[in-house]
């Protein structure tokens, strides 16, 4: 859907918020309408996007990897060698720019792996910004890289106590702020959820992915056969998506099944939840009988949310995209393989869309291409990881 | 005419504004929120609202965040509290509003979970994350069953307050604040300026009450100088149920609830 005048995919998405957010999300939608068309801006944020944050990434076809599965040849869309190791500074920069033409002094941000809030920090530090983060105490504990990352960035980051304490929480909180400071205050949302127009906004921004795929891949001669994102809130997954719905290709969206979907520890909202309301939109949700939203796990900090964006609900209930899972355990095998056929160390978000890549190539032919979003880079893993195999590898 | 709009009637006939309290069911425990309202009733509130627990409750302040939590702790469900509601029923016929999120209702389903509401003894519904925009359904579930409570904000535009004037039914929940619930700000000229403007644009259609950090005798006394036509204290009272061990609670609600009543009634 091209521009949802009303906000609404299907009957998903809309805005469910507070009347005091209403007039700061009738601004920013005039603003973003006014801006995103306008060649000065698209300018200002091509510059950006090239110069500072290293667009384009290669699609690198990982020869070793495909021929240890045997099958189709894989290509590494490499998000990962972006500024800051992960797509999410495509979004910053975009709306960080659009904030500056709103006269908005002051920036705030939610982060779940801490990789949003990086890239948050590093745009209005290069925009000349301040900038606020919320991110859920348990996070800031897994993730303490990319709090020290942003405090240098001179971020400040507030550690969110309420709640499951993580990037739910972190979102109620940045929401709590936005209603607090509706006036001087730019939300700067970092996945494709939330009230309309953000789940819009952040998919134009992240379409820069797909779109560059789509050129890339006529260098190949070859549309993809099979595309593959991970998807928690669904960023990486709707911009790498978005512009190739109306390829052929088969498009596959990976959540987080963390200890298994019959275990109450996963985060796989569209694979396991059920239709509900929060955090401004409609979409699928991960929730008790009675609509409380139950409290997800996954070993990957950025995928562990009850919710998804509101346009992957409508691709799932269109049946235009398939969205399978990955069990933590398959991840670190996809994270191990990786990094050591091809010398890449992969986010565990990104660890997902590698897991399912696997699993399709090995079932495929070697005339077919895959294509994954390698959504970023696994720096900031590498402690999480070797705590899990030094708990589930003996010797 | 619904029991609320009757209330606003009967107070209006005797000179006086409403004073309305909130309190979260099951908090600390079921027990408490019995006796919270008896003080409540006891005391001269005009309007209960209960609060049923949400998981995410994006609009609250922690004193209400907390409550939230120890109430879903304690295994609040949708059945148990309108078991309570009822036991409510049985003593007082005092207007009883159900304020939480519109998640509650939509995953029950609008009629169902309305109706069975309505049933209970409850007269109206106060959804903080709920949007005219994203109203249809919901009004007309509603309609003729429950009034409907919207919110307002002191940025909220002429032309928006006329929509949502018209989807409510009730009063008109005007946000004294920019912020969460309980937060304390004093009181702003911004926010009485809202009140006069409120109160023009609706034309004495709908009454008007201001909520969200209205804490003191003196809060009250401040808001219906400038034309409220109702007053909403909720944190105060979450407050005073933590501090009061369970056998003075409903004394000390009511001496609280008596000492806000008062600046109600127009000398």
């Amino acid at each position: 859907m091209k521009y949802p005048k009303d906000g609404k995919f299907g009957e998903f998405g809309g805005k469910y918020i507070p009347e005091t957010l209403v007039p700061a999300i009738e601004e920013l939608e005039e603003n973003y309408l006014k801006f995103k068309d306008n060649k000065d801006f698209k300018k200002e944020l091509d510059y950006y996007l090239k110069q500072y944050a290293g667009r384009p990434t290669p699609l690198y076809y990982a020869k070793n990897l495909s021929e240890k599965c045997g099958g189709a040849k894989i290509y590494l869309k490499r998000e990962d060698l972006l500024h800051g190791g992960a797509h999410k500074i495509n979004n910053t920069l975009g709306q960080a720019l659009l904030a500056k033409k709103m006269n908005k002094k002051r920036i705030i941000a939610e982060t779940g792996a801490g990789q949003h809030g990086v890239a948050t920090a590093m745009a209005c530090a290069v925009l000349g910004m301040k900038s606020e983060v919320y991110m859920g105490y348990k996070d800031t504990i897994r993730q303490k890289l990319n709090v020290y990352r942003m405090n240098m960035l001179g971020a400040k980051v507030h550690p969110v106590k309420s709640g499951s304490k993580t990037l739910k929480d972190a979102i109620n909180e940045a929401i709590r702020d936005w209603i607090t400071n509706v006036e001087s205050t730019y939300y700067l949302l970092g996945s494709a959820v939330g009230p309309h127009p953000y789940p819009v906004m952040v998919r134009d921004f992240q379409s820069v992915i797909g779109e560059e795929i789509k050129v890339q891949m006529k260098k190949i001669s070859k549309t993809p056969d099979v595309v593959i994102a991970c998807v928690g809130g669904g960023s990486n997954a709707i911009g790498t998506f978005y512009p190739l719905v109306d390829t052929n290709a088969e498009i596959i969206g990976v959540e987080a099944a963390g200890k298994g979907l019959k275990s109450k520890y996963h985060s796989a909202t569209l694979s396991a939840g059920s239709k509900g309301v929060l955090h401004g939109m409609m979409t699928y949700l991960l929730q008790d009988d009675e609509g409380q939203i139950t409290e997800t796990y996954s070993i990957s900090a950025g995928l562990d949310y009850p919710g998804v964006g509101p346009e992957h609900s409508y691709l799932k209930d269109t049946k235009r995209v398939k969205y399978h899972s990955a069990t933590d355990a398959e991840v670190i095998d996809a994270f191990l393989m990786l990094t050591r056929t091809e010398g890449i160390i992969p986010a565990l978000e990104s660890a997902h869309a590698i897991a399912e890549a696997i699993k399709v190539a090995k079932k495929s032919k070697k005339s077919e291409s895959i294509i994954v979003t390698l959504s970023g880079r696994g720096d900031k893993d590498v402690e999480e990881v070797q705590r899990y195999l030094s708990k589930h590898v003996k010797n | 005419m619904s029991r609320i709009r009757e209330k606003f009637a009967e107070l209006s006939a005797k000179k006086e504004k409403a004073l309305i309290a909130y309190i979260m069911v099951g908090y600390p425990n079921e027990n408490a929120t019995i006796s919270s309202v008896r003080g409540l009733v006891k005391g001269g509130a005009d309007i209960i609202e209960l609060g049923f627990p949400f998981s995410d409750p994006l609009a609250d302040g922690p004193i209400i965040q907390n409550a939230s939590m120890i109430s879903l702790e304690n295994g609040t469900k949708i059945n148990r509290f309108f078991n309570i509601v009822k036991k409510i029923r049985r003593e007082t016929d005092i207007p009883l509003i159900l304020m939480t999120y519109t998640n509650i209702l939509y995953h029950k389903g609008y009629p169902e979970f309305i109706t069975e509401a309505k049933n209970a003894g409850i007269d109206g519904f106060i959804l903080p994350d709920m949007s005219i925009e994203e109203s249809k359904e919901y009004l007309a579930s509603a309609k003729n069953m429950t009034d409907t409570i919207f919110l307002i904000s002191p940025n909220t535009t002429k032309s928006r307050i006329e929509k949502i004037g018209k989807s409510s039914s009730g009063f008109l929940y005007l946000v004294a604040v920019y912020g969460t619930t309980g937060i304390k700000t004093g009181i702003q000229n911004y926010t009485l300026k809202a009140i006069k403007e409120v109160k023009k644009i609706t034309s004495g259609k709908i009454p008007v009450g201001v909520g969200f950090g209205v804490s003191t005798p003196d809060d009250v006394k401040k808001y219906v100088k400038a034309g409220a036509d109702a007053v909403i204290v909720g944190s105060a009272f979450l407050k005073l149920i933590e501090q009061t061990p369970q056998n003075k609670l409903e004394l000390r609600i009511a001496a609280f609830t008596k000492s806000l009543k008062r600046q109600t009634i127009i000398t």
